[in-house]
């Protein structure tokens, strides 16, 4: 097992005092080759959880419960130094503002050069090398030149491309994609997603990838893990979870996209909204939208059993 | 049915660098040349990647930005030069829903008092705001909230009320759902769907979200750097597009469907700079199908029985 | 190449408006003869003295041969010791360049690690103090705090020198004095600035990476963080340049500052122009030279946005 999270709640203390739980309970788990695909509305913890996953969480939060699993290490005990040269030689994130993503101040090369030092190490002129190669490694024309370019000086694709030669530096073995085509036009998106499968494949690696886009979950993902409201309520197979989705989130997810195939018919939309974090209703968090919901629901929180977290999942047959 | 909206040439240009001492400043052409027809009750969906001049456009057929050229007729009147009081007259048949809900209304403003705030304007009892709230959802407590308190759905229901409250007969919707939830974004659509069928709305609806114009629009116009380049009813273009960046935009729309995953998508490149489009075909340098005439001749928009295409090679591909 | 030639033509043009302004100003407050000769000369002598310094032509044509001494490298000469009014300003540019400099390095020497360190550890009690003292630094009027090192160091501890330039003990407080000020100013600049690098996606990046504390501070944040303090710099210095003066003054230190405080006093037209020509240069050296700086610092200056940028 690659990347095995398990039960992990993130917290975030808040400057003032008190604090929020923006992910209360999620288990997940990456094997080598595989796209493992993060969904849910926003705001419901998806970010957090790879921020945690990948040790970037923000000042003042914190892994306050359970295990994240890297090739066997559980690293959320360890110090810090420890932790980030095992995430170092074995980890990279992309996230989904690319341009921002980017130190303006330096070279795109010199960005990428740094990343393969640190994760490889070598002469200053076999990171530069590496740096140019993975350029053209992610479809970049001219990377000699273009290493030598900033930030400043690229699109938003040119640099989100960047953003994943600095991620694959280094041959790591898991990737975890934030939205990192969310903000490209669909024909450079399908090119970026056509780029990671091909490098988890040519690579090996482990993509953890979040979306809020369940087309592109059903174009690249093996495994699907559903967040609401800061825990996984659903973790299965892609393909029986677009054919029998089982937590009645997911059914409505899927029910909200409008299908090619059924022009024009009414969509079926969830009512309400995610609650906010910080006021969650008692019970199952999803229980003031669910249309399955019963006086049990509102009392008790439903646990994780088998691949679905629901008092009452829509059965097989029936979806 | 009766044409609602007409436009005819529509051009805007921007500058692209400013002019200096010795520098000439440069201009680019963000909507060029422009032709579309609305009919009553219809809505065209309008496609195209970032920069293409989607939103120019759609602010250039209400007549809230300046053309350079062309024309736009509202339901037969030249809205481009009239006088103050016939430009008022129209602009309340006639209503912009904007990218951006959080931005467009005022933060300090309770919701009831945005949507009255257009009728104000034109002199108008505020009734229709209290009418216009229910017809999105948005009765009672909720019309009393800041725009703050709302979540991204309810604040886009809110702009949509405003821009109903007036009465409108056309409404342009610039990414009105782009920037929501599937589950929202359903709802907003829906919610779309039943105005129209009550009140007979128009729509212009912009969107990069092919999935989501299939669904709303009856016909699609997809631009390219400032152009369309083509236009088509609905099934016709979801059928089998005329134009080569049309197939390379719905080759690339993810199915959500696992079981029918497309194939590697084409590989088209990255999209130039707009505001220094290519000579010739502007999508030449992505396009498989290029030829040389191509990289010198803009293609023009032809028709093809109901559907128009720009692309010298159209009839090769379709 | 054309923002060079813009860069250089404002730069003689500011040069030139302060002459301008300098010249006009001081024939205007007064006649400089009232001042530089006894009171009970007799009209005959001071009209003497008057043709010979050249003030009893109109106006316009003092200002003009003024102007074309200008054009020859010749700034007149000092009414009070009849010698050459740049060669006693340049005789003490040494000293106040020596002062400034000691200065500026103290202030980034101090100022920037205690900025960059209460980022760092923001709503600590680390950041609490180096902010508070820098309020102090800050608000302490610089003569004050100069008296207060006199009376510490000199008067009851008898350490150090009150005044005078002879060895480089004598530097310490004169510096200190100017600096203080300045390292709280920095200080603060640095930390808000550091403070909101710190927040950029890019030094996420940065961690994504492995890179370690030290490495994204040193490499990735304050690169960052230093051009807004580089701007700050540049204004900062004809503030500076003011400090000095008083700092001058305090100490007995033979710069600049001195020779102006009595060269105005004394009428001597020559001198405080020529003083002032000297520190208008200064200032308008220091902003080119901040531009530089910027450019280097800030490739999205140096490098135009090019065609690709969306
Ligand atoms: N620094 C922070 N301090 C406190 N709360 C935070 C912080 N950053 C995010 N949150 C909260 O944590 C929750 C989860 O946020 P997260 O970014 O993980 O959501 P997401 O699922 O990635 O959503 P999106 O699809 O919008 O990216 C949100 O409610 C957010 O408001
Ligand atoms: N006021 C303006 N001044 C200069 N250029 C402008 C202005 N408004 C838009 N542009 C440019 O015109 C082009 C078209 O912009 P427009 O906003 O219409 O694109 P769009 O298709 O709506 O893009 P998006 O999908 O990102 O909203 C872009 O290159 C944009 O940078
Ligand atoms: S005109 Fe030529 S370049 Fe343009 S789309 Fe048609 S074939 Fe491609
Ligand atoms: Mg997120
Ligand atoms: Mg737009």
């Amino acid at each position: 097992m690659l990347l095995s999270v398990e039960n992990i709640e993130v917290t975030i203390a808040r400057p003032k005092g008190g604090a929020v739980r923006p992910v209360l309970d999620v288990s997940l788990c990456v094997e080598a080759g595989e796209t493992v695909a993060l969904v849910g509305e926003s705001g419901c913890g998806k970010s957090m959880t790879c921020l945690a996953i990948g040790g970037l969480l923000p000042r003042r939060g914190y892994v306050s419960a359970g295990q994240v699993r890297f090739q066997g290490q559980d690293l959320v005990p360890l110090p810090a130094d420890q932790a980030r040269a095992l995430r170092r030689s074995g980890m990279a994130s992309v996230f989904q503002d690319a341009t921002g993503g980017l130190n303006p101040v330096r070279t795109i090369g010199w960005q990428i050069a740094e990343a393969v030092r640190l994760r490889k190490g070598g002469t200053r002129a076999e990171c530069r090398a590496e740096a140019v190669r993975l350029l053209g490694r992610v479809g970049l024309p001219a990377p000699e030149r273009r290493a030598r370019e900033y930030p400043h000086q690229f699109s938003g694709g040119m640099n989100q491309r960047a953003m994943i030669a600095l991620a694959i530096a280094g041959d790591p073995k898991l990737l975890i994609a934030d939205e990192a085509t969310t903000a490209l036009d669909v024909t450079l998106q399908a090119q970026i997603l056509d780029l990671i499968g091909d490098l988890r494949d040519t690579l090996g690696m482990g993509v953890l990838f979040v979306t809020h886009d369940l087309g592109l979950v059903a174009q690249s993902a093996d495994r699907v893990v559903v967040m609401y409201a800061g825990r996984a309520v659903e973790s299965r197979a892609v393909g029986p979870i677009f054919a029998a989705p089982r937590h009645p989130y997911t059914s409505g997810l899927l029910n909200a996209l409008p299908r090619p195939d059924a022009d024009r018919a009414r969509l079926a939309s969830i009512d309400g909204v995610v609650p906010p974090i910080d006021a969650l209703p008692p019970g199952c968090a999803f229980a003031p939208r669910c249309p399955h919901r019963s006086g049990l629901c509102e009392q008790a929180d439903p646990a994780l059993t088998g691949s679905v977290a629901c008092h009452h999942p829509v059965r097989e047959a029936a979806a | 049915m009766s044409v609602i909206l007409q436009a005819r040439g529509l051009t805007k240009s921007y500058q692209s660098r400013r002019g200096g001492l010795l520098r000439r400043p440069r201009r680019f052409f963000a909507v060029e040349g422009v032709d579309l027809t609305l009919a009553q009750g219809e809505t065209l969906g309008i496609v195209g990647e970032s920069g293409c001049g989607k939103s120019t456009l759609a602010k250039l057929l209400l007549g809230l930005i300046e053309a350079d050229g062309g024309s736009v007729r509202i339901g037969g009147e030249d809205s481009l030069n009239v006088s103050d009081a016939q430009w008022r007259g129209l602009r309340r048949r006639m209503q912009m829903v904007y990218q951006d809900a959080a931005g467009a209304l005022d933060p300090r403003l309770r919701v009831r008092a945005q949507v009255e705030e257009p009728l104000r304007i034109h002199g108008l009892p505020p009734e229709a705001a209290a009418d216009a709230l229910r017809a999105v959802g948005l009765s009672g407590a909720l019309a009393g909230r800041y725009p703050h308190e709302m979540s991204g759905g309810q604040l886009q229901r809110v702009v949509i009320a405003r821009a109903l409250a007036l009465g409108p007969e056309l409404l342009v919707l610039d990414e009105p759902v782009s920037a929501l939830d599937v589950s929202i974004q359903a709802q907003i659509v829906n919610l779309l769907e039943d105005l129209q069928r009550d009140r007979g709305l128009s729509y212009v609806f912009v969107s990069h979200d092919l999935g989501v114009v299939r669904h709303i629009s009856d016909r699609i116009a997809v631009m390219y750097l400032g152009r369309i380049v083509e236009e088509a009813p609905r099934g016709t273009f979801y059928a089998g597009p005329l134009h080569p960046y049309s197939r390379a935009l719905l080759d690339a729309v993810p199915r959500p469907d696992p079981a029918r995953r497309r194939e590697t998508a084409a590989r088209i490149g990255d999209p130039p700079n707009p505001a220094s489009p290519p000579t010739g075909c502007r999508f030449h340098p992505r396009c498989p199908f290029a030829a040389d005439i191509c990289k010198t001749e803009p293609p023009a928009l032809r028709d093809f029985g109901g559907r128009r295409a720009a692309c010298h090679r159209a009839e090769e591909i379709g | 190449m054309r923002w060079v030639t813009i860069k250089s033509l404002r730069a003689v043009l500011t040069m030139w408006l302060v002459v301008t302004f300098v010249f006009f100003v001081l024939r205007l407050s007064g006649d400089p003869t009232d001042v530089l000769l006894p009171d009970d000369i007799d009209q005959a002598t001071r009209d003497f003295y008057r043709t010979l310094w050249g003030l009893d032509a109109p106006l316009w044509d003092q200002y003009v041969s003024y102007l074309r001494g200008l054009a020859h490298g010749d700034f007149g000469i000092s009414f009070r010791n009849n010698q050459d009014a740049f060669q006693l300003v340049r005789d003490r540019v040494p000293k106040t360049a020596l002062l400034g400099g000691t200065a500026i390095a103290i202030a980034l020497l101090l100022g920037v690690p205690l900025g960059v360190l209460a980022a760092l550890y923001r709503d600590s009690w680390l950041d609490r103090t180096v902010m508070g003292l820098a309020v102090f630094g800050f608000s302490m009027p610089n003569f004050f705090l100069g008296i207060l090192l006199i009376l510490i160091f000199s008067l009851q501890l008898r350490w150090l020198p009150s005044s005078g330039s002879g060895t480089w003990w004598h530097l310490i407080m004169p510096a200190l004095t100017l600096g203080t000020g300045f390292a709280a100013q920095i200080a603060r600049y640095t930390r808000s600035s550091m403070i909101d690098v710190l927040s950029k996606p890019y030094m996420r990046t940065a961690r994504s990476k492995g890179a370690g504390p030290a490495r994204r501070v040193g490499l990735h944040a304050l690169p960052n963080a230093s051009v807004p303090v580089v701007t700050i710099l540049g204004l900062k210095v004809g503030e500076m340049l003011g400090w000095a003066v008083v700092t001058e003054t305090v100490f007995a230190w033979p710069g600049i500052g001195r020779l102006l405080t009595n060269a105005v006093a004394t009428r001597d037209l020559a001198v405080v122009q020529c003083i002032m020509i000297v520190l208008a240069f200064t200032m308008v050296s220091a902003n080119v030279i901040v531009d530089l700086v910027y450019g280097w610092l800030d490739p999205r200056v140096r490098v135009g946005a090019g065609a690709r940028q969306r």
